[in-house]
């Protein structure tokens, strides 16, 4: 029988399974919230509400202190993303060398402002405090890749490896 | 083949973002099409630190330093000069006053003029082996004091080495760990801050990622000294390499018993634990550092107690920053008179800064304290790109202070900083020319500490809001007479009244840029004028007399602006005008001006 491993539906019986199996890895070690949002996140792109009740119920940490940790993090997200993150830097030295025009053109480009996803679900477009790639400015990274040195003309060809 | 060992180091730290990735795997697969990968040996390094020429390949036993290397150049470099034994010339960086190109790193005036220490093995050596830290004399200081000092010697030198924390405080590390020793308890705890999120600072980044032990040894040697046998580093999500190399690191020690338990038959243990955080620049305060390790919101705390009587999980607790720890080597193998000799009286040993901005040689340089900033940014910075004016440099990220030129000749360390309104904080140096607006820029700090202040207390959450009004509106060509006034009047407040570093230094970077660039300032409020040409909607494009009718302009605007017949003087029509540059840009004979 086919596995269904997302969280939308589909088997009931093995709907958290995943996160199951992350709950019982932290079970005996403190402090694990974060760590356990993190892991979870990465297997479900996202933290759903079911997500975050069912953390809850096992774990006995109120639902409220979890929703307070999710939404204190920009890194948590509480509704779906796109297939690929893309993070435009606004660092100082981003700012300086032209940071903003970068994402101006990315805003263009793939037609939506910064903080959403694209209605294919194929990029959500964010912007990022600072890479620490500051000697390469103005930056961004596409998921885990960073590229550097950007114009708003080399945007195009980038963004076409992931479509 | 050439008798002497050949290898092959590239930069694959920051240099990655520069496609250090694929000149890696070109080469890889240069040499096992020629089936000299067994002679060869390629090591993957971290950050060299002069990243502006990433990326950055050396090739030993010659140590050619070969910049800006493309995918391209590997077969050249793999036939002439690995094969053939002649360096190839037009890879090697180029002195932009004589011309010259020269061979070795250390010949060039971005390295000449440093002193490197902390960053000794960045670049050098492979960062996901431990035998190439132990090569170099690694984990070495970790024996001495497990050996030959006691705890309280160790905390003796430190303090004697007069080393003061590098993440920004510049509180002196000895004393620090000497109130963590005196705080009882059976559990302490050490914890390393990497989550350095100071937009332009990433010297941090570049040590965990260019040479991991050297942290990990700093903090066994701390957690000897305070009685400590765990350790946490939290370390910023942004970074996966930082983090991976981490882990290898932390493994391999652990294998060969640099760390875990009876270290060098001392009946000292010590642990290491990695925590990822998750995106909040305020844990970089320690305490909300360490209500982040503990998984709750990353909020900081009043103080006292300080971390050193009640920390992480109420135990002592002594935290510093990657840095920090990173000189606790030389400071132990070295001795203190040594680190003592270098800097100035206060202020003692190095300073790694980040180079970024308006600046031909970005990356990281590693200066004595006291030394210039004209010298770091002229001297090791090689100056302003396209000649252009130097204006200010933005020191200490958002803390910190925008210093103009007059000031550039004082010495860099803690007390003179603090003196005029900045700080070394992390030491992230930000250069900008004429073409920067200084209030765009103070709009842009509060707009980054306004998005990351916590919220819990109101001089931060709420002054940071109305400081960020405030300066839009100036930007936007809405400032009023009495705005100036009532940002300092909001500024001391806020600094005299907020919880933690984050509020209390918000509002340095608009009261430097009031302090020496005021002007700029009253031009936008009174004259609605932005001076640099940066605020959009102050600037307006205007047409001399230089024209000549080529009518290029008109063809390049997007929005039809511009009037004129062919050979007849053209104009622009500033309502509809949007402000894009593109005529100014095009216009062959300079006839248009901004303003």
């Amino acid at each position: 029988m086919e596995k269904h491993s997302c969280c939308c539906g589909g088997n009931k019986g093995n709907e958290f399974e995943k996160l199951d199996a992350i709950l019982e890895k932290y079970r005996e070690s403190k402090g694990t919230l974060i760590p356990i949002l993190q892991e979870v996140q990465n297997v479900y792109g996202y933290l759903s509400k079911e997500v975050l009740i069912h953390i809850a119920q096992k774990t006995q940490i109120p639902i409220s202190q979890i929703y307070g940790v999710a939404t204190f993090y920009s890194q948590f997200h509480l509704n779906p993303r796109g297939k690929h993150i893309i993070r435009v830097c606004q660092g100082t030295a981003c700012h300086v060398r032209g940071g903003a025009k970068i994402l101006a053109a990315l805003e263009e480009l793939l037609e939506v402002n910064a903080g959403e996803t694209t209605r294919d679900l194929n990029f959500t477009l964010e912007t990022v405090a600072c890479i620490g790639a500051c000697g390469l400015a103005p930056v961004m990274m596409v998921d885990e890749e960073p590229y550097g040195r950007l114009t708003p003309e080399a945007l195009p060809a980038i963004l076409d490896q992931y479509r | 083949m050439n008798e002497a060992k050949r290898e092959v180091l590239i930069c694959a730290g920051g240099c990655i973002s520069s496609g250090s990735n694929k000149v890696q795997a070109a080469l890889r697969r240069e040499l096992i099409d020629r089936g000299l990968d067994r002679d060869i040996r390629i090591v993957g390094t971290g950050c060299h630190g002069f990243c502006e020429m990433g990326p950055l390949v050396t090739v030993y036993p010659e140590g050619a330093f070969y910049v800006r290397v493309q995918e391209s150049d590997v077969k050249e470099i793999v036939e002439k000069h690995l094969i053939g034994g002649e360096v190839v010339e037009r890879l090697l960086y180029q002195d932009p006053v004589s011309n010259e190109r020269i061979l070795h790193s250390e010949d060039i005036d971005f390295y000449k003029k440093q002193m490197r220490f902390v960053l000794a093995n960045c670049g050098h050596i492979d960062a996901e082996d431990i035998n190439a830290y132990l090569e170099v004399g690694g984990y070495k200081a970790l024996e001495k004091a497990l050996t030959e000092m006691t705890p309280d010697d160790v905390i003796e030198e430190v303090k004697a080495a007069g080393l003061r924390g590098r993440g920004g405080g510049g509180f002196p590390t000895g004393l620090k760990w000497g109130f963590a020793r005196k705080s009882p308890g059976e559990k302490k705890y050490v914890v390393c801050n990497a989550d350095e999120g100071d937009p332009g600072a990433f010297m941090d980044r570049s040590i965990l990622e260019g040479d991991p032990h050297r942290l990990l040894e700093g903090m066994a040697i701390c957690g000897y000294a305070i009685g400590a046998d765990e350790g946490y580093i939290y370390v910023r999500a942004e970074y996966p390499l930082a983090i991976k190399r981490l882990k290898i690191a932390i493994k391999q020690a652990m294998a060969e018993g640099y760390l875990g338990e009876n270290i060098f038959d001392s009946g000292f243990n010590f642990t290491i634990k990695i925590k990822e955080g998750a995106g909040a620049f305020v844990c970089g305060e320690e305490t909300a550092l360490l209500a982040s390790i503990e998984g709750k919101r990353g909020m900081p705390r009043p103080r006292p107690p300080f971390p050193a009587v009640s920390g992480l999980w109420g135990k002592p607790t002594n935290i510093n920053n990657v840095e920090t720890f990173a000189n606790i080597y030389d400071i132990i193998t070295r001795g203190s008179a040594w680190y003592a000799s270098i800097g100035t009286e206060k202020s003692k040993g190095t300073k790694v800064f980040a180079l970024t901005g308006k600046i031909n040689n970005t990356g990281l340089a590693e200066v004595p304290m006291g030394i210039t900033m004209r010298e770091i940014i002229f001297g090791i910075g090689g100056g302003i790109p396209n000649g252009k004016k130097f204006k200010a440099v933005q020191i200490g990220g958002p803390s910190g202070g925008c210093l103009p030129e007059e000031l550039l000749d004082m010495p860099v360390d803690y007390d003179s900083l603090t003196k005029i309104g900045a700080m070394v904080g992390s030491g992230g140096l930000v250069v900008m020319d004429e073409s920067t607006c200084m209030v765009d820029v103070a709009r842009f700090f509060l707009n980054f500490t306004q998005s990351e202040s916590c919220g819990k207390c109101t001089p931060c959450r709420e002054g940071t809001k109305r400081m960020l009004e405030i300066l839009t509106r100036i930007t936007q060509g809405k400032g009023e007479e009495g705005d100036i006034e009532l940002l300092e009047d909001l500024c001391y407040k806020i600094k005299d009244t907020a919880l933690c570093g984050l509020g209390q230094t918000a509002p340095n970077p608009i009261l430097s840029t009031i302090k020496y660039f005021r002007h700029e300032y009253e031009a936008h409020i009174r004259e609605k004028r932005c001076p640099a040409g940066s605020c959009t909607r102050l600037i307006g494009y205007r047409i001399t007399d230089n024209c000549k009718g080529c009518s290029l302009c008109k063809k390049v605007c997007p929005a039809n602006a511009i009037i004129g017949d062919i050979k007849q003087k053209h104009t622009i029509d500033a309502s509809v005008c949007l402000k894009c540059g593109a005529c100014m840009e095009k216009c062959p004979f300079k006839a248009i001006e901004k303003g």
